[in-house]
């Protein structure tokens, strides 16, 4: 089964995001939303991490949650995907099940 | 054996499966304000109706019965979290139920719940209506995906 | 047709309730006959450490709830090994039965369920 992960903390705050990374596996995504969009930044500690997983998962990153944080004219990780709502929307519907890491 | 098939007619095995029309089952953890979960599932209930699929219900957990009170008065230039849930049950028809468990511990209380736990006053919101956990599993086995959105 | 529902537990227990509520939700959820696996993982462990007593902080003790799982026929319950260690915690500290996973197992548990309940 395909699983479209859901992150929603910052990964300075709380460790969901390290813990989302060891269990995902490949043809899986992982959507970062509310507080972890952070994590989608280019060049931060998480950075590397999370870039290296893109080989086998897919990334996304909730553009209204960025947008909201200021973080627009910051550059993202390269294979990062931006999508909205609607785009969250069709990913729950494109993966088999929708795991939540609160 | 899939992913031979679809190489053959040159489609992914994800594009093939026929999405169709969703039934999602949204499950909210955290009351409004205090975080952003029912804000984020209010906005995904928006777009997911918006783009034709059904939001059969929306349940409301631990602190997210807080999402049901009556009583609260955002300030005039912020959202209002419990109205607009409200008036997506009255536009879409969509299913908002508080656990009664949960909603008893923090006093979120209908005019049923008022006579029979002897209280002074009820506080329910309007197009939202207070039941068991039963309710969550129903919807969970009746959709084809449950969201969870809270801390 | 019967689904697969995980319950995923991630949090210690009386920091918040969390850990308290979830199992409502299993108790009750028990009766609609669905294929029932609670996952414990990160600080999820530890709502199964034995042993506690509240009586100190005056909130009520629900661990007891973890030993009348089996007489709802809610018997898969798992625990991650790589958690209980960071934790320095082992099976003999837990307060029921458990199946100890490890994170390649737990991934496959996952991806076996057709919904995830996170609280």
């Amino acid at each position: 089964m395909s699983i479209l992960h859901t992150v929603n903390k910052s990964p300075f705050e709380k460790s969901s995001l390290e813990s989302c990374l060891k269990y995902v596996k490949a043809n899986s995504a992982i959507l970062l939303i509310e507080d972890a969009v952070y994590a989608a930044l280019q060049g931060t500690e998480i950075g590397e991490r999370l870039g290296s997983a893109a080989s086998e998962v897919r990334l996304f990153v909730l553009g209204p949650d960025l947008r909201a944080r200021g973080l627009v004219d910051k550059p993202l990780i390269e294979t990062i995907e931006v999508v909205d709502y609607e785009g969250f929307v069709e990913l729950a519907a494109q993966y088999d099940k929708v795991q939540a890491w609160l | 054996m899939q992913g031979m098939i679809c190489g053959f007619l040159g489609a992914s095995p994800w594009e093939l499966r026929a999405f169709g029309t969703m039934k999602f089952v949204l499950q909210i953890n955290e009351g409004p304000y205090q975080h952003q979960a029912s804000d984020t599932a209010y906005q995904f209930a928006k777009a997911a109706l918006a783009t034709g699929h059904e939001v059969m219900r929306v349940f409301f957990f631990h602190d997210g019965v807080n999402n049901g009170s009556r009583l609260t008065t955002p300030p005039q230039d912020d959202r209002n979290i419990v109205q607009r849930w409200s008036e997506m049950a009255q536009q879409h028809g969509v299913d908002l139920v508080l656990c009664i468990a949960a909603a008893q511990r923090r006093g979120v209380v209908d005019t049923d719940g008022k006579q029979r736990l002897e209280k002074d006053a009820d506080n329910l919101a309007p197009g939202f209506r207070i039941s068991g956990l039963g309710q969550l599993i129903e919807g969970i086995v009746l959709a084809d995906r449950l969201m969870v959105f809270g801390d | 047709m019967e689904k697969k529902l995980l319950y995923l537990n991630r949090r210690a227990p009386y920091g918040g309730i969390y850990a308290q509520e979830s199992l409502e939700v299993v108790l009750i959820g028990a009766a609609f006959d669905q294929d029932v696996s609670l996952l414990f993982i990160d600080d999820g462990v530890l709502q199964l450490k034995k042993g506690q007593d509240t009586t100190g902080v005056g909130m009520k003790n629900f661990s007891p709830t973890f030993g009348a799982l089996e007489m709802y026929d809610v018997e898969k319950l798992y625990v991650s090994r790589e958690s209980m260690a960071a934790r320095a915690i082992n099976e003999r500290d837990l307060v029921v039965g458990v199946t100890v996973l490890n994170d390649a197992e737990i991934a496959d548990l996952m991806d076996e369920q057709d919904a995830v309940l996170s609280f």
